[in-house]
């Protein structure tokens, strides 16, 4: 629970949590267009490229000059659209992407087991807009009703290739919100708290969940948030060259940059969610003899952009380099690989942990969970096998003409 | 390492910007130019001969030809006290509509007099329908024997007859036969004269002057010799 409200709410209090929304809103907006243009920057300097340069300063005005031009660009409606979803879509998308970060704590003293409280008009506060007690949890829930906008969206145009590019959304989403959650729950299990808050508190002092959890579930989110994202090579959701522009085909003008804006605004919360669980968020070394704004503010919002930046990079990293996934591999790496790996790793740990506690040899506990764990890993491949082995193609002309006759 | 290969293949390109392995192949147009290659199709222009007569005769074979259905020609008979081309006829109206053409050089090809040929010029961006549609006044060469400049139209830095004149003729021979293949074999032109061979090709030999089609023409215009 954030400290502010747990006496009385008064004026100020209001105030500073209104102040606080303000800032992470434009906050966030900013960042989105820098990020928008840091991806174009880079992938062109992979690819060999300039990227854009001609407005402002090294091109950073583009994303602001696009913006400005989509404004005031033909707002298109197809005529069998739905109307009232097609217009609702685009918030659908946009909103819970803005209100994820809200959850994201960006500050705050969280060495030698402090929790991250600042103080900030006289008045104890969390430096995150809400520390709700089910945070995480708030997370997955908001990243759950974005699948709604990018289904709605290609649904309700009335059109074939959104309508593809919807049903390969929602498939793909939710395969890989499996994957994802199981990766969060390993997480969890280390933190024992729901709470953003609470998760970057338990990371304090260099336990961080990235090497706590042993690197496997950190991967694993990494790979599903891309897909969640839909960003490459998982980006069979917009497949240019099959799809057109897949579920936003028939946006244009503003409604179209909104779903830009929320994509790009979902890399930026996804990776602040990476940062807050695997990273300890803003935690790092801070010198004991610094003056409170520097303990506070400075240094935990350095460390905490300084490791957001390293997976905006990533990403777009991903992007410049692999090509995008066939639906059949992305469905076999989702269900048949991340999934299986992220419940493994989550039953061994969990047989670890719960020896810890019930004070068993912690080593032994892990081995018998691990064995347990590979014997049901290869009941699972061998059925896969049999599964393919199986000539489904293979069908007898004698049974059709049976059939028909 | 297999999978992560490609992952090295691009960092390598983003660190090494300024290096050999990221050397950027964007060209800065337009502070940058490339040079235009040989046989570049732009802007058609009308020609004329050496004498100021316009070679057009209004035979609207290049309009025939044009897959795109852009020319729109028209002819009209000469005025035998004051001829606007040297044969009977004349294209008096004469229209491409640039919203259409495609650039495909074909009506190039199909004219008989070397009337219609493009120029290399491909900036003149036109920002309404009205200026796409370019007449027979705004095509046809100049006194000079240039391509006139149209408001709309950026030349970034002028027009070089030698880079900027279509390459086309000089590389065929009308009607495409193969028996002139390498030969010089285009009229004069308004402020070029006869233009010179490229590499490659010889000027006409008057000995193997007969070519079996039994129209010496050697008037001052319609000759191909
Ligand atoms: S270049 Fe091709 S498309 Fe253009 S006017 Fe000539 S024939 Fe038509
Ligand atoms: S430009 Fe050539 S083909 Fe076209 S009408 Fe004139 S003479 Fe005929």
């Amino acid at each position: 629970m954030d400290p502010l409200l747990s006496g009385g709410i008064g004026l100020s209090e209001i105030l500073i949590v209104l102040l606080k929304v303000v800032v992470a809103f434009a906050g966030l907006m900013v960042g989105v267009m820098a990020m928008v243009w840091f991806e174009r920057k880079l992938v062109a300097d992979m690819q060999n490229r300039i990227g854009p340069n001609r407005a402002g300063p090294f091109g950073i005005l583009q994303t602001l000059a696009d913006g400005i031009k989509l404004f005031f660009k033909e707002d298109l409606q197809p005529e069998r659209s739905d109307p009232f979803v097609f217009k609702l879509a685009p918030y659908l998308a946009l909103v819970p992407a803005f209100l994820v970060f809200t959850v994201i704590p960006i500050a705050g003293n969280f060495s030698d087991g402090q929790d991250g409280v600042v103080t900030l008009f006289g008045h104890e506060t969390l430096m995150q807009v809400a520390d709700p007690q089910m945070g995480i949890l708030f997370v997955l829930a908001m990243s759950s009703v974005a699948v709604y906008g990018v289904m709605l969206a290609g649904w309700s145009s009335g059109s074939k290739y959104p309508l593809l590019g919807s049903v390969r959304a929602s498939a793909q989403m939710v395969s890989y919100e499996a994957a994802l959650g199981l990766s969060v729950a390993t997480v969890l299990l280390f933190a024992g708290t729901l709470s953003t808050n609470g998760i970057v508190a338990s990371q304090a002092g260099w336990r961080w969940n990235i090497w706590m959890t042993l690197l496997v579930p950190f991967v694993v989110f990494v790979i599903a948030a891309t897909a969640e994202l839909n960003r490459p090579p998982f980006d069979l959701v917009e497949a240019e060259q099959e799809l057109v522009g897949g579920f936003h085909t028939e946006y244009s003008s503003i409604r179209f940059a909104l779903f830009f804006l929320a994509e790009f605004m979902n890399t930026v919360t996804m990776s602040a969610v990476i940062v807050t669980l695997f990273l300890g968020g803003p935690s790092g070394p801070i010198p004991s003899g610094a003056p409170g704004w520097v303990q506070d503010f400075l240094l935990p919002l350095i460390y905490f952009f300084a490791k957001l930046l390293v997976f905006l990079f990533v990403f777009v990293w991903f992007r410049a380099t692999l090509p995008r996934f066939r639906y059949d591999q992305l469905m076999d790496l989702g269900w048949k690989f991340l999934i299986p790996l992220a419940l493994g790793w989550f039953l061994i740990l969990t047989a670890i942990k719960v020896a810890r506690d019930q004070g068993w040899n912690p080593v032994v506990a892990g081995a018998v969970a691990a064995l347990a764990v590979v014997v049901g890993g290869l009941l699972l491949r061998s059925s896969i096998r049999a599964a393919e082995d199986k000539d489904f193609d293979a069908v007898d002309p004698a049974d059709l003409d049976g059939a028909g006759a | 390492m297999g999978y992560l290969d490609g992952f090295l293949v691009t960092f390598k390109k983003w660190a090494g910007t300024r290096t050999d392995t990221g050397r950027r192949v964007t060209t800065q147009y337009p502070e940058e130019v490339r040079p235009k290659p040989e046989r570049f199709h732009g802007r058609h222009v009308l020609n004329r001969y050496e004498d100021g007569m316009e070679k057009c005769i209004g035979c609207e074979l290049c309009a025939g030809v044009c897959p795109a259905r852009c020319i729109y020609v028209r002819g009209r008979d000469n005025d035998p006290a004051d001829p606007t081309s040297p044969g009977e006829r004349y294209g008096f109206v004469y229209e491409i509509n640039y919203l259409r053409c495609i650039h495909c050089d074909l009506c190039v090809e199909a004219c008989p007099t070397e009337a219609i040929t493009e120029t290399k010029l491909f900036e003149f961006a036109f920002t309404n329908r009205a200026d796409a549609i370019y007449t027979k006044d705004e095509l046809l060469v100049g006194d000079d024997g240039r391509p006139q400049q149209l408001p709309w139209e950026n030349w970034d830095g002028g027009f070089d007859p030698a880079a900027d004149t279509s390459g086309w003729m000089r590389a065929t021979a009308p009607a495409g036969s193969a028996e002139f293949e390498g030969i010089v074999a285009w009229a004069g032109e308004l402020g070029y004269g006869v233009r010179s061979p490229e590499l490659g090709q010889h000027a006409p030999d008057p000995s193997d002057h007969d070519d079996g089609h039994g129209h010496d023409d050697h008037d001052a215009h319609g000759g191909h010799h």
